[in-house]
């Protein structure tokens, strides 16, 4: 395998000591809000989640485009590194809505046009690292997988969407709230920055691991090429 | 919570909240570690079985 290069151990440094500060504003700089308690912090790594989420799915989706473009098997790596990141982080943005749900809504978990739409894009991300480990040809993989990638991205826009465009209770941070939004809070200052520092932080955290999610994939399709190469 | 006087006590929530996200990333780079230890026991076995032939 190659050596670790040198700007991703700068990477690495630089994304664990702005989590470690994404951190401590959530739970010293920002405020406490005033009616929902404690809780309301989840909020800020709950939507930085879903934006990686959402930007791994869109990543994917590049990637497949490049793919059918180009034929090169490197933006196969880069749709499943994107598509199993994106997984990760939807799971923590859906099981940490539910924990905020709880208080909030008085309940674990609704379907709400919102956490539906959510609920269906990781599953149709789900079944595409199912339906990808049953092909064992290395092209027809690649190309299933960007064909898939490219219309599994529809459910991004309709997630995204989802609380604007239906009656939805989830609150909508940006851009006009819903009416019938349950749990919508007005940010301070203190509570805006808390929440831009921490997108942008899981954006670091999601280009690192994506870097090493990459140079896993070389490593795996070189065992694989040695594989084939033994057993001819 | 209307008419409520203080914030709500949702503190174990909060706490469950950030255990799940930061328990979901150690699992989700743990599983990367251990893929990686497993490619490379592979990527070494291959290569003597191909000096071998």
């Amino acid at each position: 395998m190659d050596p670790k290069p040198r700007l991703l151990t700068v990477l690495d440094v630089i994304t664990i000591i702005f989590l470690l500060v994404a951190t401590y504003m959530v739970f010293f700089y920002a405020p406490m809000e005033a009616v929902m308690g404690h809780v309301q912090r989840v909020f800020y790594f709950h939507v930085a989640a879903g934006w990686v989420g959402m930007l791994s799915f869109l990543a994917a989706a590049i990637g497949g485009i490049a793919y059918l473009r180009t034929g090169n098997l490197k933006w196969d790596r880069v749709i499943v590194a994107s598509v199993e990141i994106g997984i990760a982080f939807i799971f923590i943005n859906i099981i940490t809505g539910a924990i905020w749900a709880r208080p909030i809504w008085n309940t674990w978990w609704t379907w709400d046009p919102r956490l539906t739409t959510a609920t269906i894009m990781e599953l149709i991300y789900l079944a595409y690292l199912m339906l990808r480990s049953g092909i064992e040809d290395p092209e027809r993989r690649a190309r299933f997988g960007a064909v898939y990638a490219i219309i599994g991205f529809l459910s991004v826009p309709l997630t995204f969407y989802s609380a604007r465009l239906f009656r939805s209770i989830h609150p909508v941070v940006i851009g006009s709230n819903q009416p019938g939004a349950e749990g919508s809070f007005d940010m301070t200052p203190k509570m805006l920055q808390t929440f831009l520092f921490s997108l942008f932080t899981f954006t670091l955290i999601y280009f690192d691991l994506l870097w090493h999610r990459l140079r896993l994939g070389a490593l795996e399709n070189k065992v694989e090429q040695l594989k084939l190469k033994t057993m001819r | 919570m209307l008419f409520q006087e203080a914030p709500a006590e949702t503190t174990a929530y909060m706490i469950a909240g950030y255990l799940v996200i930061f328990g979901v990333m150690l699992v989700y780079l743990t599983s990367m570690l251990v893929r990686r230890q497993n490619l490379l026991s592979d990527l070494e076995t291959l290569q003597e079985i191909e000096k071998e032939l």
